[in-house]
Formats: C-alpha cells, sequence, structure tokens
C-alpha cells in the first residue's frame, strides 16, 4: 500500500476577521498543487471563510485567540483541519442544522455548516465546550490527467 | 462599493467590488443602508460584476438589504452573479425572493 502524505503545510493566525481573506487564499494557493478547476477551488475557499469565519465569531466571540488550520494533500484529495481555543459547542447537530444560527442580530444566515457539509465531500466537527472546536474537511480533487485512469468518478 | 441613482426611476443601483466575507459586509452594509434611507428606492439592484468570492455572510447582509428596501416600499433584484457566487445563493433558497435578472 502506497500511504505516503505528498505534501503538508500548517498556519496559526490571530481571530481577527481581516484573517478571513488571508486563510482562504493561503489554503487556495496551497491546494493549487493539485490543479483543481476554478470550481473545486472557489468550494474550497468557501468552506474555509465559514469555518474561519465561525472560529472569529463563535469561538472567540469577543475576545481574541489563535487559530490554526493544518491542511494535506493526500492521494489526490485534500484534508483541512480547522481549530480554535474558543468557547466550544454546545450542541453540534443543532447548530449544524441549515438556518440554525445563535447570531441572528450580526445577520448570519446560518448556513455555514450546510455550505461547508455540501460544497466539501466530507465534513466532521468535534468541540469541547470551554476547551475549542475542530472542523476537518475533505475533498477529493478530481484527476484531469488522462494518464491517470484509476479515480472514483 | 460604487453607488448610482436615477431619481427618474427611482432606481438605486449598488455595485458592489470587493470579496463577501464577514470582515467586508460590515462596510458594504453600512454605505448600503446609508443609500437606501437616504434615496427610499423603488428598486435597489445589487450588481455583482466585481465580485468575485463570496461566503454565507453575503447571504445575511442581502437579506438583511431587502427587508429594509421591503419595508420602504421598493423591491430587490441583483444582476452579473457568478456561478460560484450564485451557489452560495441557491444553497439558502433567497433566490425566490430575492431574483437574479438577466441585466440592468
Amino acid at each position: 500500500m502506497k500511504d505516503i502524505t505528498e505534501n503538508e503545510m500548517s498556519l496559526e493566525f490571530l481571530s481577527k476577521s481581516n484573517n478571513e481573506a488571508f486563510a482562504r487564499v493561503t489554503v487556495a494557493a496551497f491546494v493549487s498543487q493539485l490543479d483543481p478547476t476554478i470550481e473545486e477551488l472557489s468550494d474550497i475557499k468557501t468552506a474555509v471563510s465559514e469555518a474561519v469565519t465561525n472560529c472569529i465569531i463563535h469561538g472567540y466571540e469577543d475576545t481574541q485567540g489563535i487559530i490554526k488550520i493544518k491542511c494535506k494533500i493526500f492521494a489526490g484529495s485534500v484534508h483541512i483541519e480547522i481549530s480554535d481555543n474558543g468557547k466550544g459547542i454546545k450542541d453540534i447537530e443543532e447548530a449544524k442544522a441549515p438556518l440554525f444560527t445563535t447570531k441572528p442580530n450580526l445577520e448570519r444566515s446560518g448556513m455555514g455548516f450546510t455550505i461547508m457539509e455540501s460544497f466539501m465531500d466530507d465534513m466532521q466537527v468535534e468541540s469541547i465546550v470551554g476547551l475549542g472546536t475542530k472542523v476537518t474537511m475533505k475533498k477529493l480533487i478530481r484527476c484531469k490527467d488522462e494518464l491517470c485512469t484509476n479515480t472514483t468518478e | 462599493m460604487n453607488v448610482k441613482y436615477n431619481t427618474e426611476d427611482k432606481l438605486l443601483v449598488l455595485e458592489l467590488t470587493e470579496e463577501i466575507d464577514h470582515h467586508s459586509t460590515e462596510k458594504i452594509r453600512r454605505r448600503a443602508d446609508y443609500e437606501i434611507q437616504r434615496h427610499m428606492p423603488r428598486k435597489a439592484i445589487f450588481d455583482f460584476n466585481g465580485v468575485t468570492f463570496m461566503d454565507s455572510a453575503g447571504i445575511g447582509m442581502v437579506i438583511g438589504r431587502y427587508k429594509m428596501v421591503s419595508m420602504l416600499g421598493g423591491k430587490v433584484s441583483m444582476i452579473n452573479v457568478k456561478p460560484s457566487v450564485k451557489k452560495v445563493f441557491e444553497m439558502s433558497g433567497i433566490l425566490k425572493i430575492i431574483p437574479i435578472e438577466e441585466c440592468a
């Protein structure tokens, strides 16, 4: 079994809203070595932006902390882990429900997790109240190389 | 954001010129609300021509402005929405109440 990680990067930054663009653009630049389509890249950017925004407005709320992103390129897919040491989520299922938001006053639509789930191939949330939240996402980048025929279409 | 207003038609065009996320919506919201309250348009159009990225923050931003314009008796629509941005709107179902038009 060929089971080697092909590439990896990690990123740490302050939970400031102007880092939302920095985070998604950096992840997109890293993923671009897999030669994704414009749509795949845009899906990843959107999902990263949602996860990072959640860390900022929910995880750290009015405080400031560190957001960590780990990104692995592995067997033609990208694995992204975004975590904070913020307040955590009490009820993950409720948080994931479409249109659920604890911040309607900030005009939040409650679509963040729904978008991450549908724009990526897999999305998992782990959270401990008082310790933080970790979102793990995976997306398969379709191989456009004709020599590469054994991909799951 | 560039703003155009046609007094005769009471038509307000809000040309969005940047990536739309939680960070940028603060500024867009403040400016759009100011223009809406100032002109009380019969129709407000969001022009997305300059928008290459949008996440779910854009959904809340558009719905918020829609509420304000509707309250003042006007209508809201969107133009020049790129496929990646449209995909985010489609997730939310708001295109049923705030339609995308072919052109202004």
